[in-house]
């Protein structure tokens, strides 16, 4: 072997170790991002919706619905302490963001992680409006179920917090939506602190089938 | 399309769970041939279609092509009896809500089953939905601080011609009759299927909202499930129950309800 070849040779082993340790050290950098950094969804909602904090805040538990552990189809209240305003839009804005980041497991979650509140208001008659990101109806699970266990989960954590709403109204990115993921009609409102429409008795049938 | 107007009319109720009917009344026997065509029609609507799949499994299941197969054989199973069937959609297409609703609303005596797979739930049960009575917007302003003039309060707009149904709020005149097709169905799919609710659930469904009849959503669990096959499997007792409840249902719908037909001018 000539002398220049021994030469590359040695150059290239070189950087082959170099490589092998970059490589490495790369490795450990990304895992280490995985396992600490914030999720794209909480990076994302950092900027969008930062944590709201108003002059009034004291620490309060607040009844949050999430799915109930270990079930596809039904809620169950959850109470956790929350920095809690006095004011009912910033409370409710608290409440909602609450609701979508700190679900106990992600099987327990009825919002998208990614999903963030972007504006809410109070009418003076009681109506609520929230006005939620694409992502809320781009990745709700499709299904009648499931669309409304999202709807209900809303509903009934600002009815255990905010008692001045009487119903709600649900906007897309501003917009009013014909449906929340497909099924669940966004149209309309949805009750909050209403008693439900009474259910009317059922009729008893008048004959049975031939 | 919706008019601006009415959507602030139809206030949605929170989901409520409604008792199952006080006497069950769904013969238990198998439902008997008809000798002569019954006096109503059955809309079946498979949800969905064409580019739009409905729920997709991760095993590849998708709810457009499951409801489509479930309500050729629920087809069946009623024409069998006698009973007139027409589908919504018979090929992979996706009407629009509107669409669906004219095929039950230039009908007279229709009765308008919504057919679904769901995401979630618990696997092999079934649900039933039905509209919610609306509620009528708070009467008196809360007192509390707030965004107050940010947005003016809705205000329901009335109906300029008394005695016509509005297009978008068509099924208003229906609901209880909704409401007990929704419970005759749930009984009979409790019975076929164990561990679905003993109760329909009013749920404000968009599709169920500009029909002109009495019309439920049935939602089956779920695309989760890892083999096709267990779907399919559940098309036949779906059937039988779907024909049990509307053969009970018939006496105390064509006898007392009346028709589609009439729509306030311009509300479509």
């Amino acid at each position: 072997m000539s002398r220049r070849w021994a030469i590359a040779t040695l150059i290239l082993a070189v950087l082959v170790v170099a490589g092998v340790y970059e490589f490495r050290a790369l490795r450990r950098h990304v895992s280490q991002l995985s396992t600490e950094g914030p999720s794209d969804a909480e990076a994302r909602r950092d900027v969008v919706a930062p944590q709201i904090s108003t002059p009034t805040d004291v620490l309060a538990p607040a009844q949050m619905f999430w799915l109930a552990p270990g079930s596809a189809d039904a809620l169950a209240p959850v109470t956790i302490q929350l920095s809690l305003s006095t004011d009912p839009v910033q409370r409710s804005k608290q409440v909602i963001a609450a609701l979508i980041a700190q679900s106990p497991t992600p099987a327990q979650r009825t919002l998208p992680a990614d999903a963030t509140l972007l504006q809410f208001y109070i009418l003076p008659d009681g109506t609520a409006i929230a006005d939620f990101s694409d992502e809320l109806a781009n990745e709700t699970p499709s299904g009648i179920l499931s669309e409304q266990l999202t709807v209900d989960s809303i509903t009934r954590t600002l009815a255990a917090s905010i008692h001045s709403i009487a119903r709600l109204k649900i906007l897309i990115h501003g917009q009013e939506s014909d449906t929340l993921a497909g099924h669940v009609d966004l149209t309309g409102f949805f009750a909050v602190n209403t008693p439900p429409a009474p259910v009317p008795a059922p009729t008893p049938p008048a004959t049975t089938a031939p | 399309m919706i008019a601006a107007g009415a959507l602030l009319a139809h206030a949605v109720a929170a989901p409520q769970t409604i008792p199952p009917p006080a006497a069950p009344t769904a013969p238990a026997a198998a439902p008997t041939t008809a000798a002569v065509t019954a006096p109503f029609i059955v809309i079946l609507d498979p949800a969905h279609g064409g580019a739009d799949p409905g729920a997709h499994g991760s095993t590849g299941i998708n709810e457009s092509d499951v409801v489509l197969s479930f309500a050729r054989q629920i087809r069946s199973a009623l024409q069998v009896q006698g009973i007139s069937v027409l589908l919504t959609r018979d090929a992979d297409i996706d009407p629009s809500f509107d669409d669906r609703s004219a095929v039950a609303n230039a009908r007279d005596h229709a009765i308008f089953v919504s057919l679904h797979i769901s995401s979630t739930g618990i696997p092999g049960t079934v649900r039933v939905y039905s509209l919610p009575i609306a509620t009528p917007p708070p009467a008196a302003p809360a007192t509390m601080p707030s965004a107050a003039g940010l947005l003016p309060p809705p205000v329901a707009e009335a109906n300029p011609h008394p005695g016509l149904r509005t297009w978008d709020n068509a099924q208003d005149s229906f609901l209880d009759l909704s409401l007990r097709l929704a419970q005759l169905l749930q009984t009979q799919l409790t019975q076929n299927f164990r561990g679905s609710p003993p109760a329909p659930a009013l749920v404000a469904v968009r599709q169920l909202r500009t029909i002109a009849a009495p019309a439920v959503a049935i939602e089956v669990s779920s695309v989760s499930v890892a083999d096709r096959r267990q779907l399919d499997a559940m098309a036949g007792p779906l059937s039988d129950a779907i024909v049990h409840a509307v053969i009970s249902f018939e006496p105390s719908y064509v006898s007392g309800a009346g028709s589609a037909s009439a729509f306030a001018a311009g509300a479509h």
